[in-house]
């Protein structure tokens, strides 16, 4: 393995499979872009755990090499922190839509932010279910028609990066999936961070979202500006808002919270799999009922 | 005043109180106190779900021999107010004794009214109490002093001093009393060194020798023992215990952790386990060893949070969307908890899906002395870092069903699991084909879980007139019910099934043909187990005993029950 981790990795190492994705659709481009990121990382194959849950961003994983646990919808953070913990040294990815992450899996959200385990989340969020044929998401917008809310959605639009920065999460950060060396940076910042990171990834569904096209968030994302600085809770937090004015994307916030993981000695030790059982310690503790 | 406790067997002895009177410090110390000296002891605790007031008891059998099931009468009440005369002043036997504050009001039994306020400071007031209990059984003071040391540790030194002269001062009022106590009978001196522990303590400690690594829960009472046991010694042994946001996240953490490479569990109530579900399916799809302790109190829903039933049996066993295999294993005794949870480990790991262990409430929080338990047995063998076959494929079609596993990042092989239907790649398939061929195959690992199956335990005699059914925690009134009826006469046989999943006919039929009657005693309201025997073989079991007051089964209710004639 850390021979593996010396030769240099290339993008054929991550391969290139048949999707069943719509063509047009922008989880091509965040794809892309990941496999990018990852070389960028110097990072085979063999060291990544992809873990997804479901809907088409959660099959994307499928279409790389790379270790998968393609697990249940809104379910894939607590499956990434428990694979975290038993083997700290692997690079933990998540990935998965906004219904998967925002709305069946809101708690984890919460809970990982708190946690801050050293998974990369990388949210492909284009306001709008498409597995199950355009009903409305967690971040779709107040007012979205679609056949399941054809007056509009009534519940305000869940906005994720200012949830995760009011929580002070390790790393937050957005990007677009039409923008690919802004993707790939991000990404790559975020599997960087040392600590929970959060890449909400905004994407047209050319299929069912007609409002937030290719065209509409290409108007309005545009780079936080040079002076930001994501230590600065306050201004990440004013950041955070901003959205129908102009999108900004890029590292909103983050900072130098200490991993979960490192909280646990026995993770300290390397992977948990395969250590033996400390047998005279264990007779020590069945003594102590004496 | 003379008071004798004349017994030959066991004696009861219950401390009775309000939460917050440190009734089950008492409890503890003195059963700690009694294996010490040589004694056997079961102890079970009877509590409400509340952290101050309420009516709680604690109970100690305490005798030469050891004991497998609570009694109802009592030998010795120690009552910590007055409520609990009211409440249990029935229960004692004729020559039972209470043991009471001198301001107690109570009249018409006997009575040994103690000058609490005299002998110790109000927070020593229970170890007052706990010197004038042990007293009265006839222990050495230096047992019970002996027992606070390892209890308070030598973190609280001012309490221990203050609570050894509470002990003190106990021992000797009770010397200055005109009475004579019959103690209990000095018992031989014990073979080896006893342990006492209980149920979900066993449980963990099983886990941990079977090599578990991984534990996430979700608070739930009667299952948190199992996960708080395991966070007192994670460090020492290596482990990672998490308290999750929810039930569903302990359960997929404990798959991530697993699939990763640590064998994990989690533990939870009825309630928290109908939370599960959904990814019991999932471990079950993708292949995943877990083991899933199911700590049962009555239900629906909240039900009765602190008390005990065995009507989660249904629910173990078809939860979780799908056919897929799994075991359930049922312990019956605090050492089949420590021997069943390693065994889960192993079932888990070689079959690798959900193995259940279904304890309860009365099982998790019973104490018993034991002979120290036998950590031979090896833990689960380390996987590989390489597959024979390759191009490696996690799902490869095998003829026992079972494909090799690797684990991903300790080897040059990558691992894909998938909860879609999978190619043997592990990868997403709508290939109806090969739909058909994954779903063989699992179902095809069902054949070495049954020939792994513990077989039910018979005890009593052959041909019986009537043969008594029971799984879990029920094994032990049972087998005194039985013991009680043979004495009394009837040819009775106990059948006990440390395993209700899967069941192999032939490993029980011919004890259920060849007595005359057959009589299920099951906590639940519908005879699940017997429906499951039924199912399984079409006998069909014609007479039930079955208690969901949430109360544990003792032989008095069982025999009461046999002899006003059973329901079916």
């Amino acid at each position: 393995m850390e021979q593996q981790r010396e030769r240099s990795v290339v993008l054929e190492d991550y391969g290139e499979y048949e999707t069943a994705w719509c063509p047009g659709c922008g989880n091509f481009g965040i794809l892309k872009a990941l496999k990018q990121a990852l070389v960028a990382c110097r990072l085979p194959p063999q060291a990544v755990l992809f873990v997804s849950g479901i809907g088409q961003a959660a099959k994307a994983p499928h279409y790389l090499n790379a270790n998968l646990f393609n697990g249940l919808h809104g379910r894939a953070l607590p499956v990434a922190t428990g694979a975290k913990l038993a083997n700290s040294r692997l690079t933990v990815i998540v990935e998965s839509g906004d219904g998967c992450t925002y709305g069946e899996g809101g708690n984890h959200f919460l809970s990982a932010i708190r946690r801050n385990i050293n998974v990369t989340l990388l949210v492909h969020n284009n306001q709008v279910y498409g597995l199950t044929k355009g009903q409305a998401s967690p971040t779709s917008t107040e007012g979205f028609v679609t056949k399941a809310q054809p007056d509009g959605v009534h519940a305000q639009a869940f906005n994720p990066v200012a949830v995760a920065v009011a929580m002070k999460a390790g790393f937050v950060a957005r990007s677009f999936s039409g923008m690919t060396d802004h993707l790939v940076a991000t990404i790559q910042a975020g599997i960087a961070h040392p600590g929970f990171a959060l890449v909400d990834i905004l994407q047209p569904c050319i299929s069912f979202n007609t409002v937030n096209t290719f065209k509409w968030y290409k108007e309005r994302c545009r780079d936080v500006a040079p002076d930001h600085d994501p230590s600065d809770w306050n201004a990440a937090f004013k950041l955070a808002f901003q959205w129908e004015e102009g999108i900004p994307i890029g590292v909103i916030y983050k900072n130098d919270r200490a991993p979960f993981e490192s909280h646990f000695p026995a993770c300290a030790q390397g992977p948990l799999a395969g250590r033996a059982v400390d047998k005279e310690a264990l007779q020590r503790i069945v003594m102590s009922y004496a | 005043m003379t008071n004798d406790i004349r017994h030959a067997g066991p004696l009861q002895v219950v401390i009775g109180g309000e939460a917050g009177q440190g009734l089950v410090t008492i409890g503890e110390l003195l059963a700690r106190s009694l294996v010490r000296a040589g004694h056997h002891v079961l102890a079970t605790q009877s509590y409400m779900s509340r952290i101050r007031g309420g009516h709680n008891t604690f109970s100690i059998r305490a005798g030469g021999a050891p004991a497998a099931a609570p009694r109802e009468a009592i030998d010795l009440l120690v009552a910590l107010n007055d409520e609990t005369i009211r409440l249990h002043r029935r229960e004692l036997t004729p020559l039972g004794l209470v043991v009471a504050d001198e301001k107690a009001a109570i009249e018409g039994v006997p009575v040994l009214k103690v000058p609490f306020e005299r002998l110790a400071a109000k927070t020593s007031v229970n170890m007052a109490a706990f010197g004038i209990a042990g007293a009265v059984l006839g222990l050495e003071r230096t047992n019970l002093e002996r027992a606070m040391a390892d209890f308070f540790g030598g973190k609280q030194v001012e309490a221990m001093v203050e609570n050894c002269r509470a002990v003190a001062n106990a021992y000797t009022w009770i010397d200055a009393q005109p009475v004579t106590f019959k103690k209990l009978a000095a018992p031989p001196p014990p073979p080896q060194a006893r342990i006492m522990i209980n149920g979900n303590e066993a449980i963990a400690l099983g886990a941990l020798n079977a090599g578990a690594k991984f534990c996430a829960f979700y608070p739930m009472t009667p299952a948190t023992t199992v996960p708080l046991t395991l966070i007192e010694y994670a460090e020492r042994m290596g482990m990672v215990v998490e308290q999750a946001e929810d039930e569903i996240a302990a359960i997929n953490m404990a798959i991530g952790a697993s699939f990763a490479g640590a064998p994990a569990m989690t533990a939870t109530a009825g309630g928290g386990f109908a939370l599960m579900v959904e990814s019991v399916s999932l471990a079950g799809m993708t292949e995943t060893p877990i083991v899933i302790v199911v700590a049962q109190r009555p239900v629906p829903a909240t039900g009765l949070p602190t008390r005990t039933e065995q009507a989660d049996l249904e629910f173990v066993l078809h939860a979780g969307h799908g056919e897929f295999p799994r075991a359930i294993l049922t312990p019956g005794s605090v050492e089949e908890c420590f021997e069943l949870a390693g065994k889960a480990f192993g079932l888990a790991d070689r079959y690798q899906g959900p193995v259940f262990l279904l304890t309860d409430q009365f099982l998790a929080d019973t104490y018993r002395d034991i002979i120290p338990f036998n950590l031979e047995p090896p833990p689960i063998a380390p996987l590989p870092s390489e597959c024979p076959m390759l191009p490696y494929k996690r799902y490869a079609l095998t003829e026992t069903g079972v494909s090799p596993r690797l684990i991903p990042g300790l080897s040059p092989q990558l691992v894909v699991a998938d909860s879609d239907e999978h190619a043997e790649d592990g990868h997403i398939t709508e290939d109806l084909e090969v739909r058909r061929l994954m779903v063989e195959k699992r179902l095809r690992k069902m054949a070495g879980i049954k020939a792994e199956v513990s077989p039910p335990v018979f005890q009593g005699d052959n041909n019986p007139d009537l043969l008594l059914v029971s799984w879990g925690s029920s094994q032990g009134a049972v087998g005194e019910a039985a013991a009680a009826l043979r004495a009394g006469g009837t040819r009775t046989g106990a059948l006990h099934f440390p395993q209700v999943w899967p069941l192999i006919p032939s490993h029980f039929i011919d004890y259920l043909n060849s007595a005359r009657a057959v009589v299920a005693v099951e906590g639940n309201a519908m005879g699940q187990f017997a429906r499951l025997i039924r199912r399984e073989t079409g006998f069909h079991i014609q007479n039930l005993v079955l208690r969901y007051d949430g109360l544990p089964f003792t032989p008095e209710y069982i025999l009461r029950r046999l002899s006003h004639g059973t329901t079916a």
